[in-house]
């Protein structure tokens, strides 16, 4: 077993380990570093030392041969034959990726029928595209497409696999990486190369977004990770790109799954997906009431966008779960966000701040979310709002 | 039916602050919790057992003061519980967690459904509940809101997806991980009380398990923590005071300027 130890004769007491600790886990006592049982071994103090002082000693570990894979694969995920934006956005940054070492990029799609998607995947980064076809692929079943994914895994060797921190993405990858022996980081907000090791630094947030941790996977392969939507940009698709595409060999026994779906059942009309909203209006605790968001479903409506909410008004009951956003609601991006009586704690920042303009209304000049907004009116959202709406109405006029 | 309930010991999330010198957490006062989705995976199992008789076990992975959120549950009703515990766990991934759980749950055998929350909140991955369906090759159903159906072959449940609701059946044995709100659980009941100050809870290490060193713990993961940081917040926004009307000019200005775009 994994052990951490510090060598008593080489430690100097110099006391350079303790800050280095994420964990708080070192003390110095008597001039000599003591290790608590908050250690997690994550060896940042191990690297911190300048005598060699600390040595974390792990079992012996079966090394795979690391340097046979390479390049960057992404799992698209389609609906009905079409094409999630999060595959795009995966394509978008894979491909900046691959321009860090010169590695290509290749995308895996299980579907009933492809269309012109292979080609389209292409101009949107890939370099080559994996394509099964069956009609029982037509709906996301975890079995075949874990099953399907592994052998191809297996057979092409990527460093990296990706895919969107969707419902599927998330109860796909952790199958894969289970019976591949290898290491997943959950629902990433920020990839990137180490330069020194060539190995995918992985961030993500953890602790209800209040920490963001950097999580990396060196001894086995591939590297994998969800991937949060929206957080990462397409590129503009070039038509000009070339690709290849090659198609997976299936046999009915890779087909075969213990689950079923009997019926889909789609959210009501009304109740849109926020997350495909361009603009939002968003309401918290300072709304006071339910009856208080027909305002800004009224300045909602006059923007052709949503409603959203903190977790303070849908805890309160004033509105649907749906709406929430947030670190335990959705995660947004719109064209833009209207934040009305919505203090703006990271729980609730984590899940707009990556939307591209951001507007706040709040009566206290405090609040977090004048932190971080781009523009911000310190008022009474009941006397500012309806001046909002009349304005705006006269203006169309 | 016998059914499993993997619980995790996590801290109230709500509560947890960074040392802004140190970019560390600072964990000390902050109270342990049972991870809340775990509550409503404790709640339905337990709601199919009253239905169809059997037994609820529930199970964590954690260091000895965890049995903590195990008396919790006994208390609200679960007829057994196992603590997983041993040094050699320290410092777990999701995949040497699994990998643990799993096996205590061949170790039980003849289980019949394993459910837990669809996420830890502190952590956040979601990865555990599909990863010990891989682990004992059985089939998973994520995300589910409701379990419409349960008999001795198979489940029906509601998957809630982007966009909508898939409705699944799945053959038995099978992994489910539960979302927040899918019902009410109860609360701690007199006698439930009763029963856990007094039941005997199990610790399994990994010798009980039958794994070797490096498919536990630290050597049994694949991941590693390498930074913690605290996210940046980038401030430049314009802030404007003033009477209501003229703030809404200026919102406007705002907005529509952003229309023509």
């Amino acid at each position: 077993m994994a052990s951490i130890e510090v060598r008593k004769e080489t430690c100097v007491g110099c006391g350079e380990c303790v800050p280095a600790c994420p964990f708080g886990a070192i003390s110095m006592e008597d001039s000599l570093a003591v290790i608590s049982d908050e250690c997690t071994l994550c060896g940042a103090c191990e690297s911190s030392c300048s005598y060699g002082a600390i040595i974390i000693r792990t079992g012996e570990t079966g090394e795979t041969e690391i340097d046979q894979y390479s390049g960057i694969m992404v799992l698209a995920e389609q609906r009905d034959g079409t094409i999630d934006h999060s595959t795009l956005e995966l394509l978008g940054e894979a491909r900046r990726l691959a321009e860090a070492d010169e590695s290509s990029v290749s995308v895996v799609l299980l579907t009933e029928e492809a269309g012109d998607w292979p080609a389209k995947l292409i101009s949107y980064g890939a370099d080559t595209v994996y394509l099964a076809e069956d009609a029982q692929l037509k709906h996301f079943r975890t079995e075949p497409f874990s099953r399907i994914a592994e052998r191809l895994i297996i057979k092409k060797k990527p460093a990296v696999v990706l895919a969107a921190a969707t419902t599927t993405g998330r109860d796909l990858m952790p199958r894969i990486a289970k019976n591949l022996n290898t290491g997943l980081t959950a629902d990433c907000t920020e990839l990137a190369i180490d330069p020194e090791t060539g190995g995918l630094l992985q961030t993500r947030p953890a602790f209800g977004g209040n920490i963001l941790a950097t999580i990396v996977c060196s001894d086995t392969r591939p590297q994998m990770a969800t991937v949060r939507p929206r957080v990462m940009k397409a590129m503009d698709p070039d038509e000009n790109r070339s690709g290849a595409l090659e198609k997976i060999d299936l046999s009915p026994s890779d087909l075969e799954s213990r689950t079923e779906v009997l019926e889909f059942n789609p959210l009501d009309e009304g109740e849109v997906d926020i997350t495909e909203a361009e603009v939002i209006v968003s309401g918290g605790r300072g709304l006071k009431s339910p009856e208080n968001f027909a305002l800004l479903q009224e300045l909602a409506d006059l923007l052709d966008g949503s409603i959203g909410a903190s977790r303070a008004a849908i805890d309160a009951g004033w509105v649907s779960y749906p709406h929430q956003v947030g670190q335990t609601g959705k995660t947004v991006q719109p064209k833009t966000y209207i934040a009305c009586g919505i203090s703006g704690a990271v729980q609730h920042r984590v899940g707009m701040q990556s939307s591209d303009f951001i507007l706040a209304i709040n009566k206290d000049e405090t609040a977090p979310i004048f932190e971080f907004c781009d523009v911000g009116f310190v008022g009474d959202l009941f006397e500012i709002i309806p001046f909002v709406i009349k304005e705006i109405r006269q203006r169309r006029k | 039916m016998r059914i499993v309930v993997a619980v995790k010991q996590v801290p109230d999330t709500a509560d947890v602050r960074i040392d802004e010198e140190r970019g560390t957490l600072i964990r000390e006062g902050i109270p342990s919790i049972l991870n809340p989705f775990d509550e409503y995976a404790l709640e339905e199992a337990m709601r199919w057992r009253d239905e169809l008789g059997g037994t609820v076990t529930v199970m964590t992975m954690g260091p000895p003061q965890a049995e903590a959120v195990l008396r919790e549950a006994v208390s609200m009703g679960a007829d057994e519980a196992v603590l997983l515990s041993d040094r050699a766990f320290a410092g777990a991934d999701t995949w040497a967690t699994s990998h643990t759980l799993a096996k205590a749950v061949e170790k039980m055998g003849n289980i019949d459904v394993v459910m837990t929350g669809k996420q830890a909140i502190d952590g956040d991955t979601a990865q555990t509940g599909p990863s010990i369906a891989a682990s004992l090759d059985w089939p998973q159903v994520t995300f589910v809101g409701f379990v419409r159906e349960l008999n001795q072959d198979s489940i029906i449940a509601e998957r809630y997806i982007e966009g909508g609701c898939e409705v699944i059946r799945s053959s038995l044995p099978v992994v489910i991980t539960m979302l927040k709100d899918a019902n009410t659980p109860r609360l701690p009941s007199l006698r439930g009380k009763m029963k856990a100050r007094k039941i005997e809870i199990p610790v399994w290490g990994r010798e009980d398990l039958e794994l070797p060193e490096d498919e536990v713990g630290l050597d049994g993961s694949p991941t590693r923590v390498v930074k913690i940081t605290t996210p940046e917040i980038i401030s430049n926004g314009e802030i404007h005071h003033g009477e209501p009307s003229v703030l809404a000019k200026l919102l406007v200005d705002s907005l529509l300027g952003r229309e023509v775009e």
